[in-house]
């Protein structure tokens, strides 16, 4: 009995020490360093400051959220417009092929996100594929400027971000009953009726999960608006970046990562508010 | 007719997934003049500076996929079958990580390890790492826990199982296959991973992602299509495997 009571406290102290330390600490010591004075030989003096949190709401700083929150938006809003109706189509494949097809769209997602950002520039830049073909079938007759433009991060984000929408939108339908669908249109209720009062509501659980694994990404996936955008499209996550390695401030960079933080919890605390327990989607 | 819009919608879609990976191949293939060339596969195979980041990867993902899955499943038996202090905190904790930005999880631990005075390297990539997979490792086991028939441990235990007999010779072989799936996770996620490795990497061991991405903002050099076909196949070829160990049990 002795022995079983040694590998139950060993256990609980390996995982819980484990995360203490370089989960819990590593957190608590991000939100101390957000009130330290930045200095520029040592990277952070031990003094305690607003100054950081005051400069958040800075007229550059209020800027870059604004931008970066705007084309997290965008992303999140096209990556929903193709991934719902896909989502959909798929659940009514029959079963034979469904496991299948859902397979195939994991399969890119389990390869590198630089290696399909860098499949992209491929793609778009100026003697890539789409201006070739462009070029060569007359439709145009300069090369399209598409690399280097917030349009290039847009879909740098939406092809990298596509399978966190399509998936958990394909578990959230793939539950549903689709006999109500059916009700409804017995009763009358036209397409755009049942899609508005029936579908969209009933799997609005997915669509959160789903917001909620692009929007976040959107913003902080640094190295794609780096790789696509060159300098002009600055997002939170490049900021961050560029504060803790080039600037080397570090206190700033923390208090900026808090107020990433900060919107991320604000988009759960509303997730959890308004969805019933047994409603919400395993994240 | 509807049935045909779906199906060409679903296929749209395919070929938006995996046109830029079928050029990325294509383009590994071809020289400055469209050309058939294997040259871009033999740059590839001379540049010795590739070959270490790649092996230093590898011995990377190896060993944090094994720690994250050893820790992430403890954690799942953890949380499932014992009550104790803290308990909350600890799932919360957990939970969290899953939705955390990996930017906060690196810059964090860049911090920690700062304060601490720790030089980066090999066990500061680790340990960000195994904190980025563990999560995930505990979700995946936890929810084949919680479909066991709990009944099954107590019965053991009922018949005079130890502890430590109930885990080698129950939980962990029912949980096989959900370990095996993880571990490949935990191993891509660490292969892929970019961001926490940009914070935690040191001088003295680069990893592969941090070097693709250094070529990339050199210049696009064509070697890069043939490192990137490679690891696509590779990946491809893993899936493969774990799919088929899963399908065989």
């Amino acid at each position: 009995m002795n022995k079983d009571k040694f590998f139950k406290v060993s256990a609980i102290v390996v995982v819980a020490s484990w995360l203490f330390l370089f989960a819990l600490l590593p957190l608590l010591g991000i939100i101390v360093f957000s009130f330290l004075q930045h200095d520029a030989d040592h990277f952070y003096l031990w003094k305690f400051t607003w100054q950081n949190y005051q400069q958040l709401f800075s007229l550059p700083y209020l800027k870059i959220f604004w931008h970066s929150i705007k084309l997290a938006f965008m992303v999140t809003l096209v990556s929903l417009i193709l991934g719902y109706p896909f989502a959909y189509f798929l659940t009514k494949l029959s079963p034979k092929y469904k496991s299948l097809m859902a397979l195939l769209v994991v399969i890119p997602f389990w390869t590198s996100s630089l290696l399909r950002s860098f499949a992209i520039i491929t793609l778009i830049q100026a003697n890539g594929i789409i201006n070739t073909v462009l070029l060569n079938l007359h439709i145009i007759h300069h090369p399209l400027q598409l690399m280097y433009t917030n349009l290039a991060v847009l879909i740098g984000l939406v092809y990298n971000l596509l399978p966190f929408v399509i998936l958990p939108l394909f578990a959230n339908m793939e539950k549903l009953d689709l006999r109500l669908l059916e009700a409804a249109s017995d009763l009358g209720a036209s397409k755009f009726t049942i899609f508005t009062r029936v579908l969209l509501p009933l799997t609005r659980s997915g669509i959160f999960s789903a917001v909620l694994l692009t929007f976040l990404p959107a913003m902080t996936l640094f190295y794609i608006p780096d790789l696509l955008g060159g300098a002009k499209s600055l997002l939170l996550g490049n900021v961050i970046q560029m504060t803790f390695l080039s600037a080397r401030n570090w206190p700033m960079g923390s208090a900026l990562g808090i107020s990433l933080t900060l919107i991320m919890s604000v988009l759960l605390i509303y997730y959890l508010r308004s969805t019933p327990k047994h409603e919400r989607e395993a994240l | 007719m509807n049935k045909l819009f779906q199906r060409s919608y679903l296929g749209f879609i395919y070929l938006l997934l995996y046109i830029p990976l079928a050029i990325l191949i294509v383009y590994s293939f071809l020289d400055s003049h469209k050309q058939f060339t294997w040259q871009w596969y033999q740059v590839m195979f001379a540049d010795s500076q590739l070959w270490t980041v790649a092996g230093n990867s590898f011995l990377l993902a190896m060993s944090s996929a094994t720690l994250a899955t050893l820790l992430g499943t403890l954690a799942a038996i953890v949380l499932i079958r014992y009550r104790f202090m803290g308990k909350s905190i600890l799932s919360s904790t957990l939970m969290s990580y899953i939705i955390l930005p990996d930017l906060l999880i690196g810059t964090s631990l860049l911090i920690l390890m700062h304060v601490f005075n720790v030089s980066f390297g090999y066990w500061t990539l680790l340990i960000g790492h195994v904190t980025l997979c563990m999560p995930f490792v505990t979700i995946m086991v936890n929810s084949r826990l919680h479909d066991l028939n709990n009944k099954l441990f107590e019965s053991a235990q009922d018949l005079g199982a130890s502890e430590f007999q109930l885990y080698r010779r129950i939980i962990l072989p029912l949980l096989f296959t959900v370990i095996v799936g993880s571990w490949i996770m935990c191993f891509t996620l660490s292969m892929d991973d970019m961001i926490i490795s940009f914070f935690l990497a040191g001088p003295s061991f680069q990893v592969l992602p941090l070097y693709i991405y250094s070529l990339v903002r050199l210049g696009i050099t064509p070697e890069i299509n043939a490192i990137c076909s490679v690891l696509f196949f590779a990946t491809f070829l893993l899936i493969l495997c774990s799919q088929w160990s899963i399908r065989k049990r």
